[in-house]
């Protein structure tokens, strides 16, 4: 064994290097590997909503959590993270869904995030591009959003002026249960723990994992600013982003600070591969374009695809693995791990230092998998 | 005599052939400067095609129209270095 650390994590995407920092800050001797270039998979590849999400309490409370430590560290970041405070609009369609969006008013308001309801009128205000005869919407206000591999970088940078070392290019083969990990070059690397922190790839660490890949589209437009002015979201897409089997695609579009716009999104399991998909992707602009109609007449610039790590109870996995307390995990974000990259880093440098947690952590803990199910509610 | 066909480039009338290109009409009305890059500089056609993207126009009120792909059409409103 070569050099000693506290902690390698493996995976230098936006959740390592949220990781990293934290366990840096802390004073722990910090590793972070990639087998590639830091940041280069899920977390180049997705759009970068700060958004609060309520498919249930914990993922409530760990979304709300993040989305205050990103405030926080809001004025810290370097100008190229594009942290637009924007809003999230999301639009109902009909009767159906606008009760969904009070629902959602109510949920919030009771736990303090700042909401407002929009009937038809004020989202056409709002939002002039959008079409007519929509039911209304709510506006989170606080929502926003940023540029993800630019964060990545802003939280590695942080990490190693904490000490923390970066190493790209070293691709693990495996996590010791003595600590540490064995590279792909025959060399180990000791360590008191090690996180596997690869998202989608996280199962090759660990066979059995109820981590899935979910593979998502996106289109980046040409410039047209003030064309949208919110990350707009359909209330739909509640119905087709929380079906855990079939593909589907929901209307998500996002105002970037250049005047480009994201446009997505998809959802597709057992899609492994990362070529452009016509048929998923004409349905995901054809639903785009029943929202906003004038989308149809501007250019898009670019498409490309991604995987998520889904896990069956749409909850990350954060904390030691089931099998050995030495090897721990930070993954499973799903679509929201670029906003619930900070709420992890915290929670799991304050699991490792035996810090009190500001949020309970035990609805992530990788334990409530027992047989690959899990193991409450 | 071939029909003309009448539109504006920057409010400046101009008439031109039918199945002329709106690139061509760009340059009739004296402008080299069609569209302006995210630093500033000047940019024109270059490929012709539709594959650079230089030549990118506003073509009433709708940005970044390549003007090379384009034909002129009566009462066009065009406008450059945007």
């Amino acid at each position: 064994m070569s050099q000693s650390f506290d902690i390698i994590i493996v995976g230098a995407g936006i959740v390592g290097a949220a990781c990293a920092a934290e366990c840096a800050e802390a004073g722990l001797k910090t590793l972070i590997l990639d087998r590639s270039i830091a940041s280069g998979g899920t977390t180049a590849a997705g759009m970068g909503h700060i958004v609060v999400m309520d498919d249930s309490e914990a993922q409530f409370a760990l979304t709300e959590y993040s989305r205050r430590l990103w405030l926080q560290l809001r004025d810290q970041l370097s100008a190229d993270v594009e942290y637009e405070v924007c809003g999230t609009l999301w639009v109902a369609a009909d009767d159906e869904e606008m009760a969904e969006a009070r629902r959602k008013e109510k949920y919030y308001t009771e736990r303090k995030a700042l909401v407002e309801i929009l009937d038809g009128e004020g989202v056409r205000r709002a939002e002039p591009n959008l079409r007519l005869g929509l039911a209304g919407g709510l506006r989170v206000v606080d929502d926003g959003v940023i540029y993800p591999p630019c964060a990545a970088r802003f939280l590695l940078d942080k990490a190693r002026r904490h000490g923390a070392e970066l190493r790209t290019g070293a691709a693990v083969t495996a996590l010791l249960p003595e600590g540490g990990v064995a590279l792909a070059d025959g060399s180990c690397i000791s360590a008191g723990r090690s996180v596997n922190a690869t998202g989608p790839w996280s199962p090759e660490l660990m066979p059995g994992l109820p981590v899935r890949k979910r593979k998502g589209h996106l289109v980046i437009t040409d410039r047209y600013p003030g064309f949208v002015h919110h990350q707009i979201v359909e209330l739909g897409y509640l119905k087709s982003a929380h079906s855990v089997s079939k593909d589907s695609v929901a209307f998500n579009i996002q105002p970037r600070q250049t005047g480009q716009m994201l446009i997505g999104s998809s959802r597709q399991y057992d899609a492994e591969g990362t070529e452009v998909d016509h048929g998923i992707l004409s349905r995901m602009l054809g639903r785009a374009m029943e929202y906003l109609p004038a989308l149809g007449q501007l250019s898009a610039t670019r498409v490309w695809t991604g995987h998520r790590a889904a896990t069956p109870d749409k909850l990350p996995l954060i904390g030691p693995s089931l099998e050995h307390d030495r090897i721990w995990l930070a993954s499973g974000h799903e679509g929201l791990g670029i906003t619930t990259s900070l709420g992890t880093g915290r929670l799991l440098a304050d699991l490792l230092l035996g810090r009190s947690t500001e949020i309970p952590a035990q609805p992530y803990a990788p334990a409530r998998f027992v047989n690959g199910s899990a193991s409450h509610g | 005599m071939a029909e003309q066909i009448r539109l504006r480039v920057n409010g400046k009338n101009v008439s031109v052939t039918a199945g002329t290109v709106v690139a061509a009409a760009v340059a009739q009305a004296g402008q080299t400067r069609f569209r302006r890059s995210i630093r500033g500089e000047a940019r024109g056609p270059l490929c012709g095609m539709g594959i650079c993207m230089e030549c990118r126009v506003t073509i009433n009120g709708q940005a970044h129209v390549r003007s090379c792909q384009l034909l002129c059409e009566e009462a066009m409103e065009v406008r450059t270095d945007e």
